[in-house]
């Protein structure tokens, strides 16, 4: 199946300039966003997930600098953008949904406006029209009473009905790329659970293509087709969702999955833990950056940074434990216990 | 609303810590026509066995936090009563008593940032209640104790004379772990202890509290919103919804059994780290105009076990059927 590239990203560095000196915020990632697809990236906070992201929307903040890499947008290099550039960009073509729905909105304008402000101001529609517009984008993520809420201000809202608006605002210009950093994380599991499928089924009626955010690995579950992991500003797996949560490769992948609980967990079994905190990316450390708090760390993961390796086409990942003469290590038992009841439901489900 | 106790009969052989019966906290605001009550806490009762947890489970604004307050006495309680180790605490105590009370219930917080204070050295957050509530009474006595909580939790001496900035979210929790340790409460109430933290670090406190409540036998109401992990880590769940306990049992009888519909709608929008399944899901949505109480009013009833949920008789025979008494 041959795909659409709407977004290539390759080795993509990005670093701030602080008082303490340079952090690298993001390192070499390379990546790929196809048509209609979406891409989940994960990781730990600090892990430059967001940086990443924003780099791609150019909003990055003014101390940080792109040290090298190129991000290919419909044969533009989005890294050598200049404001003007962005301006025509951003918003129309690349839209974002950001974590907090309360500080996203203006407290005090008329939901009605910040949704037809994109119509008018972006896309010098009549007012009359543009408020058409925005009353079915309104419906068409569920609001009830489009007409009465139009007129409402943001206090009058929940905050899963703040998220709905906030994807109403970024699908007003019909976006090429979705970006959601988080849109879930401070919202109620029903909640989420709904604007998840509300996200879910917009996608693909649009089929715009989505970055999506996330530390949440069952989100991820529910929404991804890739999946980007993200540690110490540097992908270590990148894979089909199925690649990642089946058959896992990295152990920094490994520790994530199973330091989280699952509903199949006694209370009995210990949760794997991750011992130790994330680098301090002032001065990253030498060799691999996940090596201290790895427990199978080999003595070259401390030396020398593991390259990308291949899995399967569409199955990579950076960790020593992948070279032929490596040793081959158990993977946490829980995560095997956890993979093989996934794959029990799935053939129970196949056999009806 | 006392006859509304129907679930006094199960946990009978059980040494029972505390047992809250037909609580009520309802806040008031505004004069005249603006007079608003909220309803926070509405008739809630649950019992906790010395040495089990119980994890209470909602949305968020669903008055678990308000529950939990109230039980610590931080709120007054409107009506009903907490019994703590056989003795009513939710009306006024004497001076004695009201020390004895705080030193043997103690909390957790959420957010490990801002329940530390930043001017203070960790000596002095974990020794605070212990010299307040006169448990210790020499300096000597106060290290000494601080020196054992640090290492409970797994920081080292040294941890002591520093100050709250200079550890990480996770090691932070464990401070407010090891200051709510320090007085030998018998009971603690743990307010979502984890949800501020990364995922990594997450497993590592939930670690914590599990080897210390396997150790210690601590007694722990545990307030969440995250289901797996009150799956994981609680003895009996109590589910919440607009300050009405509408279903409680063990992990087991509300996992395999939910029977509110708003349990139900919980549980199906737990995500789950499995793509295949994710793709199946069956989600459930919770209107709450199901429910007809205009003639029928709610009441809790017992299903078996230690089940129980919060339905009208007519509701009961739907969702139920015939079965129950």
């Amino acid at each position: 199946m041959s795909r659409e590239k709407i977004l290539e990203v390759k080795d993509l560095t990005v670093s701030f300039n602080t008082y303490a000196g340079k952090v690298q915020a993001v390192r070499g990632n390379t990546f790929d966003l196809y048509k209609g697809e979406v891409l989940a990236i994960v990781g730990e906070s600090g892990s430059g997930k967001s940086v990443t992201v924003k780099t791609l929307m150019g909003i990055a903040g003014n101390n940080a600098v792109i040290e090298r890499g190129t991000a290919m947008y419909k044969g533009q290099d989005l890294t050598k953008n200049t404001e003007k550039d962005w301006e025509k960009i951003r918003g129309r073509e690349i839209a974002m949904i950001f974590q907090d729905p309360l500080s996203s909105l203006n407290p005090i304008k008329k939901i009605g406006k910040q949704i037809a402000e994109i119509f008018t101001i972006l896309h010098k529609m009549p007012k009359d029209e543009a408020k058409k517009r925005s009353l079915e984008l309104m419906e068409a993520v569920g609001i009830p009473e489009p007409e009465k809420r139009y007129e409402q201000y943001p206090f009058n809202f929940s905050g899963g009905m703040r998220q709905r608006i906030v994807i109403a605002i970024a699908l007003a210009s019909n976006p090429t790329i979705l970006i959601c950093d988080e849109p879930t994380t401070a919202l109620d599991v029903t909640i989420q659970a709904q604007v998840l499928h509300l996200i879910g089924d917009l996608q693909k009626n649009t089929g715009v293509s989505t970055i999506f955010i996330t530390h949440d690995l069952g989100v991820v579950a529910h929404v991804a087709d890739r999946i980007a992991v993200m540690y110490a500003g540097k992908i270590v797996e990148y894979g089909t969702a199925e690649d990642i949560f089946y058959n896992p490769q990295h152990p920094y992948t490994w520790s994530l999955m199973a330091s989280m609980p699952d509903t199949d967990l006694s209370s009995e079994e210990e949760l794997y833990s991750l011992q130790g905190t994330p680098p301090n990316m002032l001065h990253p450390p030498e060799g691999d950056a996940f090596a201290e708090r790895n427990q199978w760390a080999l003595k070259i993961d401390f030396e020398e940074d593991p390259p990308m390796f291949k899995v399967s086409d569409t199955h990579y990942a950076s960790t020593w434990l992948l070279h032929p003469n490596a040793p081959k290590v158990d993977r946490p038992a829980l995560l095997d216990r956890r993979i093989a009841n996934s794959m029990k439901r799935k053939e129970a489900r196949a056999n009806g | 609303m006392a006859d509304n106790v129907k679930v006094d009969n199960y946990m009978e052989n059980e040494d029972i810590l505390l047992d809250v019966r037909n609580l009520c906290q309802y806040f008031k605001s505004g004069v005249g026509r603006n007079r608003i009550v909220v309803k926070a806490v509405d008739d809630v009762s649950f019992k906790i066995p010395r040495g089990k947890t119980f994890g209470l489970v909602g949305e968020s604004g669903c008055g678990k936090t308000t529950t939990g307050r109230t039980i610590i006495r931080l709120y007054k309680a409107t009506s009903g009563e907490v019994i703590f180790e056989g003795k009513d605490i939710a009306g006024k105590l004497n001076a004695d008593e009201k020390r004895e009370v705080t030193r043997s219930i103690q909390m957790i917080f959420q957010d490990p940032i801002s329940s530390l204070n930043p001017r203070m050295t960790i000596q002095e957050i974990i020794g605070e209640g212990l010299i307040i509530n006169k448990v210790c009474k020499t300096d000597e006595e106060v290290r000494e104790v601080c020196l054992k909580m640090i290492r409970t939790v797994g920081l080292a001496d040294d941890h002591l004379t520093r100050y709250p900035h200079e550890f990480s979210g996770g090691q932070r929790q464990r401070i407010g772990i090891a200051r709510t340790l320090a007085t030998n409460p018998k009971l603690i109430i743990a307010d979502e202890p984890i949800s501020a933290l990364d995922v990594s670090i997450q497993a590592q406190v939930l670690n914590l509290l599990n080897d210390l409540k396997k150790e210690m036998g601590l007694t722990i109401l545990f307030i969440a919103h995250d289901l797996s992990v009150v799956k994981y880590f609680s003895d009996y769940i109590g589910v919440m919804y607009m300050g009405h306990l509408v279903e409680q049992g063990t992990p087991e009888e509300i996992y395999g059994n939910p029977i509110h519909p708003y349990t139900k709608a919980l549980l199906s929008a737990i995500p789950e780290p499995d793509p295949y399944f994710e793709k199946w899901r069956d989600f459930v949505v919770y209107d709450p105009s199901v429910h007809d109480y205009s003639v029928n009013k709610p009441s809790m009833h017992h299903i078996e076990g230690t089940h129980s949920v919060y339905l009208s008789e007519p509701e009961l025979e739907i969702y139920v059927g015939k079965k129950a008494e």
